[in-house]
C-alpha cells in the first residue's frame, strides 16, 4: 500500500463488484429462466426462481427437447466428456514424448521436426475446413470418436510447454541416471515424467476446457445426433422452426454445457492459472 | 538453449516424434497443401470437371464486394471485441490490484467465464437480448429503444461483440493482473513521494510499463476474435442479418460447406492462413521482448 486513500478503495470495490455482477448476470438470468415453465418465460421476464427446476433439468437430460428432435443431453454430455478426455490424454501423451525427443536427443532433422510442429500453430481448423473434412471422410472417420479427437491432438503449444520445462531440468539428473545405467526410456519414465506432474496437471485443465468447448469440428464431423456434443446440441435447440421457443429448456442446456468446465476451473484454480499463463510462453 | 548432456540413439527420437508428426502431416499439412492447390482450381460442384486457373479465384475474391464487406465486418468485429475486452479487463485488473480484502474472491468470480464455450456465451446473451422476452431488450424498450438484432445488422454486431468480449475478459484480466503485480513497487513509491496522485501514476508509470502485456493481449484477442468466435456467430446470428456479422471464418464455412464453392472457399482459406501466419510471427517475435521489462 503506497498511501491510504479510503475513498479510492471504496471506489475500487464498487467497480469490482459491478464487474462481477455484469459477469455473473447472464448466468443468473439463465438459471432463473431454467426453473420456470415455458409459458412463464415466453413473453415476460422472471426475476426470481420458479418451481420447475427438477422437471426442466430432467426433461433436457433424459428425454431431450421434443421440438428439437428429442435428443437427450445426457448422452451428449457423455460424448463431450469422452471427447475432452481423449483430447487431454492424447495431446499430453504425444506432446510430452515429442518434447523429450527434441530436447534429449541430437539427430538429423531435429530442427526440421521442430518447425513442422510449429507450423500447426499457423493452421487452425478454421482455415482448412474443407480439405481436412475430406481427409476425415476418406479415412471413414465421420461420426466416430476417433474422427472427433484424433485430428485435434497434434499440439505445438503443449510440445513447447514441455520443451521449456525439460530445458530447466538439471543436466546432472541425466548424468546420474546414466551412471546408474538407466537408458532414455527408463530416465523418461522414472525421472522426467514424475517431475512433469504439475505441468501435466496445469495443461490438463486448459486442454479439458479446450476439448469440451470444441464447436466447429463436431459440427463438421458429426451428422449422427447420437454423436453430437453438448455445445453443438444447444445450437440445434436454438433453431427450431414453427414451434414455441422453449427458452427455459435451452437455458437449462446452456447451464449444463458450461457446468463441467466451470467446475474444473473453480476446483483446480491454481493449475488453471498456471496452465493459462504457461501455455502462452 | 540446448541441453549439454543428451542420449544417443539412432531410431528412438524418430519413434517418439512419429505420432505427432504423422497427425500433423495427415490432418494439418496435407489439407493445407490441398487448400493451396484447390485455390487455383475451378471445379464444378459435382467434381466432374476441373480447370487450372492460377490466381483467378483470388482475383475474383478481391473483386467480390461481398468478400470485401466480410473483411470490413471482421475488422470491425475483432477490433471492437478486443477494445471492449481489453479496456474492461484493464479497469478491473487495476482495481483488483489495489484491493486487499476480497481479492481472491474477485479473481475467482472474474476468471471462470474463460471456461464457457463461445457458443454458450453467445446463447446466454442472445437470450438476454431476445426481442420478445429478453431482460435487456425489454429494458431498452422501457426507455424507448426498440431492440431487434434479428432485423438490425448494427444491433446484431453489438450483440456478438458483447458476447465475445464477455468471455475474453477473464483471460485479459489474468494477464493484466500478472503484469501489474510484476511492476516494482519502488517505482510507484518514488512517484508518490514526488507528489504524483494515483491517476498520474497510472498514466505515466503503470500504463507504459504495461505496454508489452497490452500488445501481447491485443494480438491474442484479435486471433481469438478472428477464429475462436466461430461458435458465437454460427449459434447467434448465422452471419446475418444480411451478412452484417459474416466474418471471414464464417464465410469460409458458409461458402465451402453450404455453398459448395470449392475453389473460392480454398482461396479464402489461403488468405486466412496468411493472416494467422502473420499474427503468429508477430506474437512470437514479440514474445522475446515480453520478458525483458
Amino acid at each position: 500500500m503506497i498511501e491510504n486513500r479510503p475513498y479510492l478503495t471504496y471506489l475500487s470495490h464498487a467497480i469490482l463488484i459491478l464487474g462481477v455482477i455484469i459477469i455473473i448476470f447472464p448466468v443468473y438470468v439463465a438459471l432463473v429462466t431454467s426453473t420456470h415453465e415455458t409459458s412463464d418465460v415466453i413473453s415476460k421476464v422472471q426475476s426470481w426462481f420458479g418451481s420447475q427446476l427438477i422437471e426442466n433439468y430432467r426433461t433436457v437430460l433424459v428425454t431431450g427437447k421434443l421440438s428439437a428432435g428429442g435428443y437427450p443431453l445426457g448422452s451428449m454430455m457423455l460424448n463431450s466428456l469422452i471427447m475432452a478426455v481423449c483430447i487431454v490424454v492424447g495431446k499430453i501423451a504425444i506432446s510430452i514424448i515429442s518434447a523429450f525427443a527434441i530436447v534429449y536427443f541430437r539427430f538429423p532433422g531435429r530442427m526440421f521436426c521442430f518447425w513442422i510442429i510449429f507450423m500447426t500453430l499457423m493452421l487452425p481448423v478454421e482455415v482448412r475446413i474443407l480439405p481436412t473434412y475430406k481427409v476425415v471422410v476418406d479415412l471413414g472417420l465421420l461420426n466416430s470418436y476417433t474422427g472427433l479427437t484424433l485430428p485435434l491432438i497434434a499440439s505445438a503449444t503443449a510440445t513447447f510447454l514441455f520443451r521449456q520445462f525439460f530445458l530447466t531440468v538439471p543436466d546432472e539428473l541425466v548424468e546420474a541416471a546414466r551412471v546408474d545405467g538407466a537408458g532414455p526410456i527408463r530416465f523418461f519414465l522414472t525421472i522426467l515424467l514424475p517431475l512433469s506432474r504439475t505441468n501435466i496437471a496445469a495443461l490438463s485443465v486448459i486442454l479439458f476446457i479446450y476439448g469440451w468447448n470444441q464447436y466447429l469440428w463436431p459440427l463438421l464431423i458429426t451428422t449422427d445426433p447420437d454423436m453430437t456434443t453438448i455445445v453443438m446440441g444447444i445450437q440445434r435447440m436454438l433453431f427450431v422452426a414453427d414451434s414455441v421457443p422453449e427458452w427455459n429448456l435451452t437455458m437449462a442446456a446452456a447451464l449444463l454445457a458450461m457446468l463441467p468446465p466451470a467446475v474444473v476451473v473453480l476446483v483446480m484454480q491454481r493449475q488453471f492459472v498456471k496452465g493459462l499463463v504457461e501455455t502462452e510462453k | 538453449m540446448e541441453k549439454r548432456v543428451t542420449f544417443k540413439n539412432a531410431w528412438l527420437p524418430y519413434l517418439l516424434l512419429a505420432p505427432q508428426l504423422a497427425i500433423t502431416a495427415v490432418f494439418f499439412l496435407w489439407p493445407a497443401s490441398q487448400a493451396l492447390f484447390q485455390s487455383m482450381l475451378l471445379e464444378d460442384p459435382f467434381g466432374l470437371r476441373t480447370e487450372y486457373v492460377w490466381f483467378d479465384n483470388f482475383q475474383e475474391l478481391i473483386d467480390d464486394p461481398l468478400y470485401l464487406r466480410s473483411m470490413g465486418t471482421t475488422a470491425v468485429f475483432s477490433l471492437s471485441t478486443a477494445a471492449l475486452a481489453l479496456s474492461s479487463a484493464l479497469l478491473l485488473a487495476v482495481m483488483a490490484d489495489r484491493v486487499i480484502k476480497g481479492a481472491a474472491f474477485y479473481k475467482l468470480a472474474l476468471l471462470w467465464p474463460y471456461a464457457v464455450a463461445p457458443a454458450v456465451a453467445g446463447v446466454l446473451w442472445l437470450f438476454m437480448f431476445s426481442p420478445a422476452n429478453g431482460i435487456l431488450a425489454l429494458a431498452l424498450r422501457a426507455v424507448g429503444y426498440e431492440w431487434n438484432h434479428v432485423l438490425n445488422g448494427g444491433e446484431a454486431m453489438v450483440l456478438v461483440v458483447i458476447a465475445a468480449a464477455w468471455k475474453q475478459i477473464a483471460y485479459n484480466f489474468l494477464f493484466f493482473l500478472a503484469g501489474l503485480q510484476s511492476i516494482p513497487k519502488s517505482l510507484i513509491e518514488a512517484a508518490a513521494i514526488d507528489g504524483a496522485g494515483p491517476a498520474k501514476r497510472f498514466w505515466t508509470i503503470v500504463f507504459p510499463l504495461l505496454t508489452p502485456t497490452s500488445f501481447f493481449l491485443l494480438v491474442v484477442n484479435v486471433v481469438y476474435a478472428f477464429f475462436d468466435t466461430f461458435g458465437i456467430i454460427h449459434a447467434v446470428t448465422s452471419g446475418g442479418p444480411a451478412g452484417a456479422t459474416n466474418i471471414l471464418v464464417y464465410k469460409v464455412f458458409a461458402d465451402g460447406f453450404v455453398g459448395l464453392d470449392l475453389g473460392g472457399s480454398a482461396a479464402q482459406s489461403v488468405i486466412l492462413m496468411i493472416i494467422v501466419g502473420a499474427l503468429t510471427v508477430v506474437q512470437f517475435r514479440y514474445l522475446e521482448r515480453k520478458v525483458q521489462y
